[in-house]
């Protein structure tokens, strides 16, 4: 089971037409399999964070099942576009 | 609290483990006794999760988080004075720490549970906790969250 960070990024843009995807392994942070990732979609619009992370979760099903810790940060267009003018 | 109780709590929690619920645990911080062989059952969890306004289930203790991501979530709560939850510890009971990932659909640990309902886990609170929803959550529930308080302080200032 191929679980690259590059792997995940891909399936991520993907599986949520994401216009931004930046998975980080975080493994060497921690003890076990953990990546942390950052998606940008516009099928999170009017979505509450809970669903977007649902969302997450369930294009990674398969993968989660392997990973120890898992970080994310669901963002639309809108959102991320304020994000960087910070 | 003065530091003589906080040794003392830290100290029934390693002889106490497994023990059952109850006891000196922090302030109202209450832990389950899954002991009871089999607690983690769909009927079981629903009933756990709407005992209290507030419920987390962590790795470890308030008092001694065993994970990074718990600690957050414990940490966050007591910035918002949130005292009264309750919370479980999943190292305690391998069958609450899937059941409460199959209850929720949830693949990790920790899990906040807000009126019965899932919230989220570390990040979705953070986030909460950020933009100021925890805030209101918790006025939902008849929790005044203690930096509402602080926030007074300052605007009088």
């Amino acid at each position: 089971m191929e679980l690259s960070a590059e792997y995940l990024r891909e399936k991520l843009q993907r599986d949520l037409e994401a216009e931004h995807v930046e998975v980080e392994d975080t493994t060497p942070k921690r003890c076990a399999s953990s990546f942390r990732v950052l998606v940008v979609s516009a099928k999170f619009r009017g979505k509450p964070l809970l669903q977007r992370h649902r969302l997450v979760n369930t294009c990674l099903a398969e993968e989660l099942l392997h990973i120890h810790a898992f970080e994310q940060k669901t963002l639309t267009p809108e959102q991320w576009g304020r994000e960087l003018q910070k | 609290m003065s530091g003589s109780l906080s040794r003392a709590a830290a100290a029934l929690l390693r002889w106490g483990r497994g023990a059952g619920g109850g006891g000196l645990r922090g302030p109202g911080v209450r832990t389950a006794g899954s002991g009871r062989g089999g607690g983690s059952s769909a009927e079981q969890l629903d009933a756990l999760v709407k005992k209290d306004k507030v419920v987390v289930f962590l790795k470890g203790t308030p008092e001694q988080p065993q994970c990074g991501f718990s600690n957050a979530v414990v940490q966050i709560l007591r910035l918002h004075g949130v005292r009264n939850y309750a919370a479980y510890n999943v190292l305690d009971d391998p069958q609450l720490r899937q059941g409460i990932k199959d209850y929720s659909n949830w693949p990790t640990i920790p899990q906040v549970y807000l009126n019965g309902e899932f919230v989220g886990g570390c990040d979705i609170l953070l986030q909460m906790h950020q933009n100021g929803d925890l805030v209101e959550e918790l006025k939902k529930l008849g929790i005044r969250s203690a930096l509402l308080d602080e926030k007074k302080d300052q605007d009088s200032k």
